[in-house]
């Protein structure tokens, strides 16, 4: 038995790394069977709404309850004057910041939370937020960040007055949050002064939300004789969640149980504690009883959880060749009335310095302010590593003005800069070191595969016919996985993450993680894992999260971090089994551990045919038949402090056809390469990049979140904010290279979230070059027919 | 998002419905639904009586007698597009129901909530017009039939009275050398037109005995530009003559700001689609 | 106001439930029935999460009235699978990889059990058509579209 066709039908079997095993958590959504948080029902559960307010920027005069609390069925309501005794009419937020719970004094934005209805009913609840009676005073607005530090401007935050000192800086001015550089600046001025030719853009990263298709929500519920309270809530961090919660209410942390079920989509949104939340525990402490409060589609829109609104100009000097010498980047980041961005403490512009993309740039300085205004807080990175797409999204375009600029290809002029294969790990000028890339064979791949060339050829005589086409080209490299905790916390903890392995006596495995999916297949793909490490199938490998009274501490799931980092958290514990594992095998087969080989499944004496155990034997050993000395069971703990992070990397194209006469866009052919290390489950990797490609679009094309003069946040139901359908979604092309991350312990990179950062940019790639030869070199997104038609209209191309 | 209390009524016919609509102020007639709840979700709206006239027998069904082709008024939008008759004699409803909403939605609505309910952004008024529908409509006095022409009176309003409602639909079949299009311009599936237009030709050899032409959501009602079929009528089509039609077109438009953009683009949509639907008309009116 | 005893069929069984004449069907369903299955995503007819099927058509149970649905027969995904298994088109689900967080899946599969009876033999552009009542925020549709055509094939064959 002892072939190679036995050994391979062995491998085969274990439904390990590289397959592209079924999902394990079908099985129960596609019965309806799911349990998100909103499914959830408690013995005596109440429901909360949240009454909010209408205005923007308001003093609020007096707030009356009466005829609200006289509605039959109706509980409490709850202001900030009766969190005010408790200390929680305000909460921390994770950069830094202080939020209002509920309003004290004055709504900073449109739809802030005011008082918190508690009914019977979701529709007692709803009618008595209209018997709420709020009396405001108006106060001035401010929309514009870029006024936000004006003489004229007014204050918003009356309870920072005075504090100039602010968690990450000094402040320039009452609505200014904080100043962030990266770099050298005298330097690269110094080069941008002396450069034989340079560049400048500037470009808007507009306010958009990631609306996955379950909204925010949670059930909380305070069991006074136990003294334990359960939040079951839609998370993505829920062991930060604790922390947070346990510091705000005094609770140990061992007597807060949180609890992330089914997430219906996350992207971002669910990273953040909302007012909703803690509202909703003070309001289970108080009446003790669960109290379950879920908001609505427009409240998810207009209050939790916005991203980007990043103001940026990006700059190149470069040679005649088109040779970079110097990246310079200015960054106005809008943060709404209160800084609730979720990004590591010591990065309050994330990783905004990772814009020096793919290219080997001598020097560079990064200047990012941040300010307030009267906008919802949010800041979140959408599908996103903190605060990559933007830098992905400043480097590609400015790449693309300075190509323009010097008449060389896009093509051609990221040839020029990339970082060479041979230059890995290469280390920024900004700091980063990436770990591994080949640019070069990426980009090349997909120009061969979309015929480059011709495609270059076709776009000229469609010029010459006075038609619109457009060719956009990106090559991006991502930062994800954080982070080493030397440089990586949130509110203090390091950002690293845990896996926790049982392996039975039968030989199943039972892992929780401290990381939480929200559709990425976690309970496929880190069986997938320990099934390679173990030798176990991983039809018996059960995985478990989300639940903070058994799952190990973790930082949770968004920036692409689960697989570099709970990832590999779950490939070092399944080493640590493994290492004790061959110490019983040696035991047991009487022989040094020197003599063994691994083989699938099984350790050999080497030499010896037939002299083996597989892990099943050592399992039931484990726990009856150890060497002595030994502590008998088979499991192991890993907590993951990444030496690095990851960078997945991509080459993406995109062709549209713009209708003149309408302004609207076909995306006639979109392919794109990623390379995300090794891959774990292709099936599952090419589902995220459809996904992230689709959300990408979403963005370039059609969402927005606009403001009119008043702060009124226009557009907030699905009616307005662009979710693509069937119909208007591209079809997707994918490819791929493999070029693993030296570092990590199976060489995986991450990658659901490349496809949204890489994407972007390609998009407005491709329709600056349907403009590119009438001299445009920037256009701001999003590119819906009505901004299109404006800009074909602005050059004088409309027939009549 | 949820209503605020109401009593609910199902009727079991027409004189029953009427009844309740007198005996209860501010009731309301509920069709499909799927104007008028969501709006009371959203709580724009608010009726404290609801009567169903779902279970009516008799308002629903396509027929054709002669050269009028009747429709019940609770004919759902996927009722028209599956149609034979409609498709054989009046593809135009059967082509602008299909660009209405999406599948579900077209399940439950019907073309005589979406003519009755005064949206100008619904695609059905601008149909009618261009179709010269006469609409049969009842009332606490009876039966009476109106034209459509002059039945949108603005942004939700009709010429409705107190009471009434609309039955049936009544269009002419299409006969050889009349031709129809209807182009809507929209932001993704599912959404109402940034703009839209409604084409009805009568040809006679290359020259356009007769044109009207209906515009979707480019003023506070659904519209007829009658300055450019004026433009059109007893001429030949050629670029020159579209272009007029075009500038005609812009300058009857008055539409409301919103997200779907400017005045100014709403307007210059309108005249493109009008553009493509007269082509389109002209075009199958050869076959 | 004072509630309405309904009775209606849900997958073959009569349900009676005593609701207020405002009651949405959706929380019927959720709440009063406990079959969680249908979601709720928007609550403004947009994203079909909601989707059943009411005397065979697919429809939007955010936008109805649990009063309306009085002696219908209402189907949702809690209903597909059946004591031999699952529904082929929820095994091509499951095969093609359409779906991610699965919040959207009980909509997307009441939607594609309609849809293909009304089009047996759709083709990819049709099936876009068809689905267009029900978003999808994780898939990008794609491998939905994969699987509403799979599904298709082997309903055929069977
Ligand atoms: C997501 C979504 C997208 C949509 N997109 C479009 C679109 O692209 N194009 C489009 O045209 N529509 C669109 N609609 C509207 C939809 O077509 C509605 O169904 C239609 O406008 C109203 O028809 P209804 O039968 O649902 O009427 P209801 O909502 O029941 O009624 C609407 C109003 O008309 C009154 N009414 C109804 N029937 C009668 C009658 N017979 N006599 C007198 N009064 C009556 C009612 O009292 C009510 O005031 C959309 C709706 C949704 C939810
Ligand atoms: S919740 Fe019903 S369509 Fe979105
Ligand atoms: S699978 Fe998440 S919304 Fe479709």
């Amino acid at each position: 038995m002892d072939t190679v066709a036995d050994k391979q039908k062995r491998e085969d079997s274990l439904n390990g790394v590289g397959c592209s095993r079924k999902r394990k958590e079908d099985a129960r959504f596609i019965q309806g069977k799911g349990n998100y948080t909103d499914d959830i029902k408690m013995p005596g559960m109440l429901f909360a709404d949240m009454v909010r307010s209408p205005y923007a920027h308001a003093r609020i005069i007096s707030i009356n309850t009466e005829k609200a609390l006289a509605l039959p069925g109706v509980h409490a309501v709850l202001t900030a004057a009766d969190l005010k005794p408790l200390n929680l009419h305000w909460m921390p937020t994770l950069a830094g910041d202080v939020q209002a719970v509920l309003a004290d004094e004055k709504v900073h934005f449109q739809y802030q939370e005011v008082a918190l209805v508690v009914a019977d009913d979701r529709y007692i609840a709803a009618d008595a937020i209209d018997l709420v009676e709020v009396e405001y005073e108006e106060l001035p607005v401010l929309v514009d960040p870029h006024k936000a530090m004006t003489a004229e401007a007014p204050i918003l935050r009356e309870d920072l007055v005075g504090k100039m000192e602010g968690a990450h800086s000094t402040r320039k001015h009452d609505n200014h949050i904080f100043n962030w550089q990266a770099g050298e600046k005298d330097a690269t001025d110094r080069v941008f002064d002396a450069a034989e030719v340079t560049v400048s853009q500037d470009m808007v990263y507009h306010r958009v939300h990631p609306c996955p298709l379950e909204t925010c929500g949670c059930v909380a519920s305070m069991d006074k004789i136990n003294g334990k309270l359960t939040v079951y809530l839609t998370s993505q961090a829920p062991h930060v969640v604790r922390t947070v919660v346990s510091m705000l209410s005094g609770l140990p942390e061992s007597s807060v149980r949180i609890v992330s079920p089914d997430i219906g989509g996350g992207f971002g949104n669910k990273v953040g504690i909302y007012p909703g939340y803690v509202a909703s525990i003070v309001a289970s402490i108080v009446l003790g009883v669960p109290v379950k409060w879920v908001e609505d589609r427009m409240e998810n829109i207009s209050t939790t959880a916005f991203a980007r609104d990043y103001h940026m100009r990006g700059e190149l000097a470069a040679d005649s060749n088109g040779i970079i010498k110097a990246l310079r980047v200015n960054v106005l980041a809008d943060h709404g009335a209160f800084d609730s961005c979720a990004d590591p403490s010591k990065f309050p512009a994330g990783f905004m310095h990772i814009c020096t993309g793919s290219y080997d740039i001598p020097v560079a300085h990064l200047n990012v302010d941040g300010v307030y205004t009267n906008k919802a807080p949010g800041g979140v990175s959408y599908r996103c590593s903190f605060r990559v797409t933007e830098a992905v999204y400043v480097i590609e375009r400015t790449m693309d003005v300075l190509a323009q600029k010097l008449g060389i290809d896009k093509a051609e002029i990221r040839r020029r800069n990339f970082v060479k294969k041979e230059q890995f790990p290469y280390t920024t000028c900004l700091g980063f070191e990436l770990d591994s890339g080949d640019y070069h064979t990426a980009l090349e791949k997909v120009l061969d595969a979309v015929d480059y060339k011709g495609l270059r050829r076709e776009q000229e005589e469609k010029r010459a016919n006075g038609e619109l086409m457009g060719i956009g080209l990106v090559t991006f490299t991502e930062v994800v996985g954080a982070g080493p905790s030397k440089s990586c916390d949130i509110l203090g903890v390091g950002m690293f993450d845990s896996a926790e392995i049982r392996v039975h006596p039968t030989g199943s495995v039972m892992a929780r993680m401290g990381t939480i999916t929200q559709g990425q297949g976690h309970q496929t793909t880190y069986a997938q894992i320990i099934a390679s490490e173990l030798g176990i199938t991983s039809d018996e490998i059960a995985i478990e999260e989300g639940d903070t009274d058994t799952s190990p501490y973790g930082l949770g799931t968004y920036g692409s971090r689960s697989t570099p980092v709970g990832g590999a958290a779950t490939a070092v514990a399944a080493r640590k089994i493994k290492a004790k594992a061959k110490k019983i095998a040696a035991h047991l087969l009487e022989v040094s551990e020197d003599d063994l080989e691994w083989e699938v499944d099984r350790f050999k004496v080497k030499g010896v045919p037939g002299q083996e155990k597989t892990m099943k034997d050592i399992a039931w050993a484990a726990y009856n038949n150890v060497p002595e000395g030994m502590e008998p069971g088979l499991e192991a703990v890993d907590y993951y402090d990444p030496p690095n992070f990851t960078f997945p990397f991509g080459a993406y194209l995109c062709v549209v056809d713009i209708d003149k006469d309408t302004g609207v866009t076909d995306i006639r052919r979109f392919y794109a390469l990623d390379d995300c290390g090794t891959r774990i489950n292709p099936m599952i990797i090419d589902g995220q990049i459809h996904g992230g490609l689709t959300e990408g679009y979403a963005v370039a094309m059609g969402q927005e979140m606009p403001y009119d003069e008043e702060g009124n946040l226009l557009g907030n139901t699905l009616m307005d904010y662009f979710l693509p359908t069937f119909v208007e979604t591209p079809k997707w092309e994918t490819d791929y290279t493999v070029t693993p991350s030296p570092h990590h312990p199976i060489g995986a990179k991450g990658v659901a979230e490349s496809p949204h950062v890489g994407s972007i940019p390609t998009f407005t790639s491709a329709m600056v070059d349907a403009f590119a030869h009438l001299d445009v070199t920037h256009m701001d997104m999003p590119h819906n027919a009505y901004r299109v038609w404006k800009q074909i209209k602005a050059l004088g191309l409309l027939d009549n | 998002m949820i209503p605020s209390c109401f009593e609910y009524h199902k009727a079991t016919s027409i004189a029953d419905a009427i009844a309740k609509l007198q005996d209860n102020e501010d009731a309301k007639l509920l069709a499909g639904g799927h104007s008028l709840l969501p709006m009371m979700k959203l709580r724009f709206s608010e009726a404290p009586y609801l009567v169903d006239i779902n279970g009516i027998e008799g308002l629903k069904g396509i027929s054709i007698d002669g050269d009028t082709i009747t429709i019940g008024a609770m004919t759902t939008e996927s009722e028209l597009i599956r149609s034979d008759i409609l498709q054989q004699y009046c593809p135009l409803l059967v082509e602008a129901a299909k660009l209405v909403a999406d599948p579900q939605v077209r399940n439950k609505g019907t073309i005589g909530g979406d003519v009755a309910h005064g949206d100008p952004g619904n695609d059905h008024p601008a149909v009618m017009l261009a179709l010269d529908a006469q609409l049969v409509i009842h009332g606490p006095d009876g039966e009476r039939m109106i034209p459509a022409n002059g039945f949108f009176l603005g942004t939700y309003w009709t010429a409705l009275e107190e009471y009434e409602i609309l039955v049936a639909i009544k269009v002419p079949a299409l006969t050889s050398g009349t031709g129809h299009g209807y182009h809507k311009l929209k932001r993704k599936t599912g959404d109402y037109a940034v703009a839209g237009s409604a084409v009805v030709v009568e040809m006679n050899g290359d020259v356009v005995r007769d044109i009207r032409i209906g515009l979707t959501n480019v003023a506070p009602m659904a519209i007829r530009a009658e300055a450019a079929e004026d433009l059109i009528r007893g001429k030949r089509v050629d670029d020159v003559l579209l272009k007029a039609v075009e500038k005609a077109i812009v300058a009857a438009c008055d539409p409301a700001v919103d997200l779907r953009g400017d005045e100014e683009y709403k307007s210059h949509m309108a005249a493109i689609m009008a553009r493509r639907s007269i082509i389109q008309a002209i075009e199958n009116a050869k076959e | 106001m004072a509630k309405q005893a309904v009775s209606f069929t849900l997958n073959g069984k009569t349900v009676d439930v005593l609701v207020e004449p405002r009651e949405l069907l959706i929380h019927t369903l959720r709440e009063n029935l406990n079959q969680t299955g249908a979601h709720i995503g928007c609550e403004t007819s947009h994203c079909g999460v909601c989707t059943v099927d009411i005397d065979g058509e697919s429809v939007k149970s955010c936008t109805l009235l649990t009063v309306q649905t009085a002696g219908s027969d209402v189907k949702s995904v809690e209903g597909m699978a059946t004591a031999d298994g699952l529904h082929v088109i929820q095994q091509a689900f499951v095969d093609e990889h359409g779906l991610q967080c699965g919040f959207c899946t009980p909509g997307m599969l009441m939607r594609a059990y309609r849809f293909l009876q009304e089009n047996p033999d759709p083709n990819d552009e049709e099936i876009r058509w068809g689905m267009s009542g029900n978003l999808c925020r994780c898939t990008g549709y794609q491998n939905i579209i994969n699987a509403v055509r799979t599904a298709a094939k082997n309903l055929q064959q069977a």
